[in-house]
């Protein structure tokens, strides 16, 4: 069982920091709904605060990491430019995309919208945890506060959605490959 | 985005929060702006370029933060004591941040 290191900060970008950002935001959402909706009579205490002033910093860290390691680690490798003359471009995923006219969508539309859209998402959560760590419980105070901070989370959970889907589109048609051979499991025969 | 009254009731002023939240909806639909600018003109592409190997994103991104992050200090310096409209500020930052999700929207952006 192998994986190229380029494969490996993919799956890092895409798995580890992307689809969790994802899943966080989930409960995020949930939270911030349904703990401290003006209304609710429940009263938050001080150990519930800490643990979603945590949570969204933890979810801020989350997509900044998302963003930068993939416009600084994984887009230059998609981007690099294919030396004159070459015919085999699997290393080169968007020359192979713009090859053909059944991906060069996955370009065109695809990884220009995806580049771009995934930074609503780390505006959105850090303005988010900021606004919650300094108001924390008393947010409930201030229903516009509460209403636009769950606006700006649902946005950040729409734009981390188009970028994770697209960037597992655009790696199922190109996939970013290369770079140095790291060796998992040895397998039976 | 008049003043009001200083305090909420004896709580926390709302100006910290709206500060926040209109900077993060400015630098959503600036970032769509740097974008859309450096896809039309080839002089602010070249000039977006501040490392190579990432492209116009690099500089594109950076600006943006550069944006967001000083009209947040901006906003902040003069309503963090203060109440502010809220509800009008959330949808001014609202908007910005949905022209700002459908300005990076390329069918969109190649319209204008």
């Amino acid at each position: 069982m192998e994986i190229t290191e380029r494969s490996l900060w993919t799956l890092i970008h895409g798995m580890g920091f992307g689809a969790l950002y994802l899943l966080a935001c989930a409960g995020a959402l949930v939270e911030l709904y349904r703990r401290y909706a003006p209304g609710d009579e429940r009263s938050v205490t001080a150990r519930d605060e800490v643990f979603l002033r945590t949570y969204l910093m933890v979810m801020a860290v989350l997509a900044w990491l998302a963003v930068l390691s993939g416009a600084y680690i994984i887009y230059p490798w998609y981007r690099a430019a294919a030396p004159a003359g070459t015919t085999d471009l699997s290393g080169f995923p968007q020359k192979l995309l713009m090859a053909s006219p059944r991906t060069i969508g996955w370009y065109s539309m695809g990884m220009e919208w995806k580049e771009h859209v995934a930074w609503l998402t780390p505006i959105s959560i850090t303005m988010a945890a900021v606004v919650f760590l300094h108001y924390g419980r008393e947010i409930k105070n201030h229903p516009s506060l509460r209403s636009a901070v769950l606006g700006f989370t649902l946005i950040s959970f729409v734009a981390a959605g188009i970028a994770g889907f697209f960037g597992a589109m655009l790696n199922k048609n190109a996939p970013v490959q290369g770079g140095a051979t790291i060796t998992m499991m040895q397998g039976e025969k | 985005m008049s003043a009001q009254s200083k305090g909420n009731g004896g709580g926390l002023p709302n100006g910290a929060g709206a500060a926040a939240i209109l900077a993060a909806g400015i630098g959503s639909f600036a970032l769509a702006v740097l974008a859309i600018a450096a896809d039309k003109v080839a002089a602010i592409k070249s000039l977006m370029i501040f490392w190579k190997p990432t492209g116009p994103l690099s500089g594109v991104t950076t600006c943006t933060i550069v944006v967001w992050l000083a009209a947040w200090l901006v906003l902040d310096r003069s309503w963090t004591k203060r109440d502010v409209a809220l509800a009008r500020v959330s949808t001014v930052a609202l908007t910005l941040l949905m022209l700002g999700l459908l300005l990076t929207f390329p069918p969109i952006a190649d319209l204008l």
